[in-house]
């Protein structure tokens, strides 16, 4: 066995400070490479309520049309619940239909199922912009949508907040539910990115 | 590829509606290199997740501090790295008291006339 436990009595900044650079002089790892994966897993890994409900919806037809007609009820069949008493609507992104959620206002956000928003979310350009020219900010983020493709986009309200409903990826069709929540990302169920197969 | 993080059970990252919660920098950085790391083939998950596991029973049979998750996690990184001859625990030791000798404000740009230790 190694000498395990030796640096216990060491405060773990400074232990995390020096094995990080033992292993960037050894090659192991590149600073600049963790700061991409650190920022891929805060912003992409969760939130795991929203993706437990689309994942459901895509395996189960059911389920799928009583979220499409009433958000809030489906939703709260999972056990998901604002204390706001919030409507949330579900939207449902096509191959040819894609829906983008904005608040102008400010940053309303069905948060029981997304969690907190993201600061872009709340930022002034975002909010105006998305209205005006969605097609063009989609783009910037990274989402390139054919011209054919119908934008609509969603504002968000005290009484309404917008949830999307991502397309199911091409090739995941062998996929269990379990293995379909953590495909699910925050931005695709506000519109601004597409669910990526595995 | 993405590390399968445990969603449940004593071995599962703290979350606040699915999204990871860091308290301090340095759990980020410490979460950060065992993602890289095992992206990068130095270990499997399963060996890290064996490691964490082994760290938060032993924790949990006598626990010696408050419960703090990166904690756990921070020595089962080092008790992977030190299995498998990477970084032995004693460098991480010695390097981090090297650390701690640093001056306050070693982290500043040093263009200021006050009177310094080095």
């Amino acid at each position: 066995m190694t000498t395990t436990g030796s640096t216990d009595r060491i405060p773990a900044a400074l232990r995390t400070e020096a094995l990080e650079q033992l292993l960037t002089e050894r090659g192991l790892i590149d600073p600049n490479v963790m700061d991409k994966f650190i920022t891929n897993y805060e912003t992409n890994v969760g939130p795991l309520n929203g993706a437990t409900v689309v994942a459901k919806a895509w395996t189960d037809p059911e389920y799928r049309q009583r979220l499409l007609d009433d958000g809030t009820a489906a939703i709260k069949e999972l056990g998901f619940a604002g204390s706001q008493g919030e409507h949330i609507v579900v939207v449902e992104n096509t191959a040819s239909i894609h829906n983008v959620v904005v608040c102008t206002l400010c940053s309303c956000y069905p948060w029981p199922v997304l969690g907190l928003p993201p600061s872009w979310y709340k930022d002034p350009a975002y909010r105006a912009r998305v209205v005006r020219e969605p097609r063009k900010v989609l783009s910037e983020m990274g989402l390139e949508l054919a011209d054919d493709v119908q934008i609509t986009v969603h504002d968000s309200s005290s009484e309404v907040r917008w949830l999307v409903l991502p397309e199911r990826p091409d090739g995941t069709e062998g996929l269990s539910e379990d293995q379909l929540v953590q495909l699910v990302t925050r931005d695709a169920m506000v519109g601004v990115a597409k669910v990526q197969a595995p | 590829m993405s590390a399968p993080l445990d969603v449940e059970g004593p071995a599962a990252p703290p979350r606040s509606n699915g999204e990871l919660v860091f308290a301090e920098p340095w759990e980020s950085r410490a979460f950060g290199m065992a993602v890289t790391l095992y992206e990068a083939g130095v270990f499997t998950w399963p060996q890290f997740q064996a490691a964490l596991i082994a760290r938060i029973a032993a924790w949990e049979a006598a626990p010696t501090e408050g419960w703090s998750y990166y904690q756990h996690w921070l020595g089962a990184l080092e008790d992977v790295l030190a299995s498998g001859g990477t970084v032995f625990a004693d460098e991480v030791a010695a390097l981090a008291e090297t650390l701690a000798q640093r001056p306050t404000g070693y982290d500043h740009p040093d263009d200021h006339d006050h009177p310094h230790a080095h």
